[in-house]
């Protein structure tokens, strides 16, 4: 286990130790510890299937970790076979753990409001119109207010993943998980979703775990950038650094053929 | 003459290339039809035996929808509970649906409703005599009214055809949604009731109409478990009037059509359901249409 510094102990948002998951004999993500501080904006990167993904959803437990513990929210949960009292704590981490997907996600048979509202209606988080007013505030927060009773086959791929992110805002929740949110859209409309992120960042101070390819968010956006590769962090550090002199050779041909 | 052949047929084709493909398809039909009728007046037809007999048959039909609703209200009701077992990664629930899914798709429908009807009492029967201490009111419960029987043979067995339907509705919605569902934190019942289940109730409605159609004609084979005279349904009282009065023809013609009736009828509510269930699927054309329009007077409006 790393020493974390005392004075650090306190604005920690996600704490990960010795994470680790294999899928059969293959070790995607090989023994990982991190701490995501508040307000800050942590971006992943690394080439793919280098297990950057799967550690992202380790963090909220889509997937089970195979050993190691995420701590959440005053919640510690710890790897290995998923039973009946854990799915519940599971659960109950995930209130506390927005995510947005690649694909977006959203839910086809409801209007883009209601998309936003159902995880809150669910958790009984308060009356029908409180939560309403709330969930037009978050969707005027990433500029569709106007697109609220729209269903998501009518919206474009740029708007349909702001509303993703105004669905996992709802929840209030302590960290944001982005699992490649704009790789999935054509290169004219990442900027509108790059933009809302940027302004959570910025405005709200909401804590990020950000896996994506998009270096310029990252340059502009990140406090801390991680380069994952084969199942571990090989380095991490401020922007700056990363960008001028990555300390592996691999971070650096990572970033010359993306950049 | 060839030249002169092939003159005409080109003439044809352009004259029937104006008239409507469905006026075509209408004149097939009352060719059939016609025919049929044709058929019908050589065996000697009796239209009025029809026309007298058809309050009494069709009295039976209302005994054929509560027999197809009752088993199909059964059906759906396992068909969820069975879909959502073989989803489930519990072995208890796993397991009890394969077994129920694989013996009732595995045997006759007609041997089920036997197996309910006659050989049920025999098992109160024989039980109580080695265990005196069960209760007369449960071996009287074994023993099932045909109507009753048949219904919940009907239930079973289209349930088990429904189950795997179902199951396949469910499985059919994105795995995205059900993650999407979790990272939310609901609960593995919010998730199937606000999300999978709506989903996946659009794929599960056209085959599930086709078992309901199925269904509505197989009610016929309760009619072979027997019946109280005031409730038989509708082939059971064609059978009945047409063997006495030896105008079957007439009879089964008579049945064919209201059970004939009764499909198209619901056919009708079935795709107006279909209708209802794709919204959000469909970007209407009039939705389309409206969004076209307004930035087209947007741009038009900025360009003056």
């Amino acid at each position: 286990m790393t020493v974390v510094p005392a004075d650090d102990e306190r604005d920690v948002v996600v704490r990960v130790r010795g994470l680790r998951k294999s899928f059969g004999h293959l070790e995607v993500v090989a023994g990982v510890d991190l701490d995501l501080h508040a307000g800050e904006v942590m971006v992943i990167f690394g080439r793919s299937g280098s297990g950057k993904s799967t550690l992202l959803r380790c963090v909220n437990f889509l997937e089970d970790p195979t050993a190691g513990t995420v701590e959440v929210a005053g919640m510690t949960l710890t790897g290995g076979h998923r039973t009946r009292r854990k799915r519940e704590q599971v659960r109950r981490l995930r209130r506390h753990v927005g995510m947005v997907f690649q694909q977006f996600n959203l839910f086809p048979q409801m209007t883009a409001i209601d998309n936003v509202l159902v995880a809150p209606q669910c958790a009984r988080l308060g009356n029908r119109d409180s939560l309403r007013a709330r969930g037009l505030e978050l969707l005027d927060r990433v500029g569709l207010a106007d697109k609220a009773d729209e269903h998501p086959i009518r919206l474009s791929g740029g708007q349909q993943q702001r509303v993703a992110i105004a669905r996992a805002l709802a929840m209030d929740p302590e960290v944001m998980l982005f699992d490649e949110p704009t790789s999935a859209l054509d290169p004219e409309l990442t900027g509108e979703v790059l933009s809302v992120m940027k302004s959570l960042a910025t405005d709200l101070h909401v804590p990020m775990m950000v896996v994506t390819h998009e270096m310029g968010f990252a340059r502009e956006v990140a406090s801390r950038m991680m380069f994952f590769h084969e199942g571990v962090v090989l380095e991490e550090g401020p922007p700056a650094q990363i960008f001028a002199e990555p300390k592996f050779p691999e971070t650096r041909t990572f970033l010359d053929a993306v950049l | 003459m060839t030249q002169g052949r092939g003159e005409t047929w080109e003439r044809i084709s352009l004259a029937s290339a104006r008239i409507p493909f469905r006026l075509k398809v209408g004149v097939v039909w009352l060719a059939i039809f016609a025919v049929l009728v044709t058929l019908f007046v050589l065996a000697s037809f009796d239209g009025d035996w029809i026309r007298d007999e058809f309050r009494f048959v069709a009295g039976g039909l209302i005994y054929t929808i509560y027999i197809a609703v009752g088993g199909i209200v059964l059906a759906v009701a396992l068909a969820t509970i069975g879909a959502l077992s073989r989803v489930s990664s519990n072995p208890v629930l796993y397991g009890v649906s394969g077994f129920y899914v694989s013996f009732f798709r595995g045997t006759p429908l007609i041997v089920q409703m036997f197996l309910i009807y006659l050989a049920l009492p025999q098992v109160g029967i024989n039980l109580q005599d080695r265990f005196p201490g069960i209760p007369q009111t449960v071996v009287d419960s074994l023993v099932l009214e045909a109507a009753l029987a048949g219904t919940i043979a009907l239930g079973l067995n289209y349930g088990a055809y429904m189950t795997e339907i179902f199951r396949a509705g469910i499985q059919s919605v994105a795995g995205g949604q059900g993650e999407a569902a979790d990272a939310l934190g609901m609960t593995y019942g919010q998730k199937m009731r606000k999300v999978v289940l709506p989903q996946a109730f659009r794929v599960i409605i056209p085959p599930t109409g086709n078992e309901f159609i199925a269904m509505m004609k197989d009610t016929a084979l309760v009619s072979f478990l027997g019946f109280t005279l005031a409730h038989a349904e509708v082939f059971k009282r064609a059978t009945l009037v047409g063997k006495s009065d030896f105008k079957n023809l007439e009879a089964l013609i008579l049945a064919s059509g209201l059970y004939w009736g009764l499909t198209v009828v619901f056919t009708f509510f079935q795709r107006k359901l279909e209708a209802r269930v794709s919204r959000g699927y469909v970007r209407t054309p009039g939705a389309v249409r409206a969004k076209l329009d307004s930035s087209g007077s947007a741009h038009g409006g900025a360009e003056t």
